[in-house]
């Protein structure tokens, strides 16, 4: 009898294990960026900007060229290398923290020069890497490690929300928010990549999508909860959508 | 008896226990193995294949890229 390979591990990972806590989103996310680089048949040439925080590893896990910047520089370090190198594909990798905290600048300024670059935005609403501190996308009234009795807006602000601000800048191309958290979201999040990898192969301009994700350990559930905790209080503060679509049709 | 039309595999040395799969799976094929893998976690098994539908909802909500889904080829005639 003979069977053939339906669902299988994409080309674009180097299979070395991710140093993830169980059940955390960074993976699935991982594999859907590595079987997007599949398809588009780009990973020969595709150039992959690590940032600071629990991803910091992520050029071992993939098959591709690649650096890591200094803490939320990732999209100023792209904009070199895809100026430097027009020809290749250049995508940064980065948590909320590295992104919306002490990268605010570089986010905001990429996306308004239009860079030929596509982000990957983990938002767990937290610091997982340095043990679960208060990120500007955590949520009212939740606990942290620097807000130990919750988020106040008195205090600490409002959440963060990125895309909304990010979506009334002319430079972007793509722009989404979604979720991992069903079979479902999984697949349409995977098609969203693609097309902001397509925003810059297309030269439209700068992509991003933003993935809601979970970060079980420093929210202190198990992983099925916190899936559930991401659907009753992320997706309230987060709405899921597409905000910006200038890319035509998904190869 | 009919021949079985899917494969899953899962690296067991490679799994965290986190129990996505387990729960994402409309058939209930997956359990917990009651041994523990070398880094210490209750790994994923397959124990009905005989009721899987080959979806790949267990690929698609595995953090860890542990497993893979295989279909068996219609053999024409
Ligand atoms: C310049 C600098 N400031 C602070 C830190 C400490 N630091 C390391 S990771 C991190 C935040 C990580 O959070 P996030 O970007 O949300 O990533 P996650 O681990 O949640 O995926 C911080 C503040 C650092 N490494 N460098
Ligand atoms: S600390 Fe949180 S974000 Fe970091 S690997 Fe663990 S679960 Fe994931
Ligand atoms: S392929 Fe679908 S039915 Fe089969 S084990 Fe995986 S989730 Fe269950
Ligand atoms: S989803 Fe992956 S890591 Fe989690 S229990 Fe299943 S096989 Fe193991
Ligand atoms: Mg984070």
């Amino acid at each position: 009898m003979i069977y053939t390979e339906r669902f299988k591990a994409p080309q674009s990972l180097s299979g070395k294990e991710f140093s993830y806590c169980p059940g955390c989103h960074h993976g699935i996310v991982h594999r859907l960026i590595a079987e997007v680089i599949d398809e588009l048949d780009i990973q020969g040439k595709t150039i992959m900007v690590a940032p600071v925080g629990c991803a910091v590893f992520a050029n071992d896990f993939f098959e591709l060229d690649g650096t890591i910047a200094a803490h939320g520089r990732a999209p100023a370090v792209a904009t070199g290398i895809k100026r430097a190198r027009p020809e290749n594909v250049v995508f940064t990798y980065q948590g909320d923290g590295d992104l919306a905290a002490i990268g605010t600048a570089e986010i905001i300024h990429a996306a308004n020069r239009g860079e030929k670059i596509t982000t990957i935005f983990i938002n767990n609403a937290i610091y997982g890497m340095t043990g679960g501190q208060m990120a500007p996308t955590t949520l009212l009234g939740m606990k942290t490690t620097t807000t130990p009795y919750g988020r106040s807006e008195k205090n600490e602000g409002y959440p963060l929300r990125v895309s909304e601000i990010l979506k009334e800048i002319r430079g972007v191309a793509f722009l989404s928010r979604t979720k991992v958290t069903t079979p479902q979201d999984v697949i349409r999040t995977k098609k969203q990549i693609k097309k902001a990898f397509l925003a810059q192969i297309e030269g439209l301009g700068y992509g991003l999508v933003e993935v809601l994700s979970t970060c079980p350990t420093n929210w202190g559930l198990t992983p099925i909860e916190s899936m559930q905790w991401l659907e009753e209080n992320m997706v309230k503060e987060f709405p899921i959508g597409v905000f910006v679509d200038k890319v035509d049709k998904v190869k | 008896m009919d021949k079985q039309k899917f494969i899953v595999s899962i690296d067991e040395d490679r799994c965290k226990g986190c129990s996505l799969c387990i729960e994402v799976c409309p058939k209930e094929v997956l359990e917990f193995s009651k041994k523990y893998n070398e880094k210490g976690y209750h790994y994923a098994k397959v124990s009905k294949i005989e009721n899987c539908i080959g979806c790949g909802f267990c690929y698609q909500m595995c953090p860890d890229v542990c497993i893979s889904v295989k279909v068996l080829e219609k053999i024409k005639s």
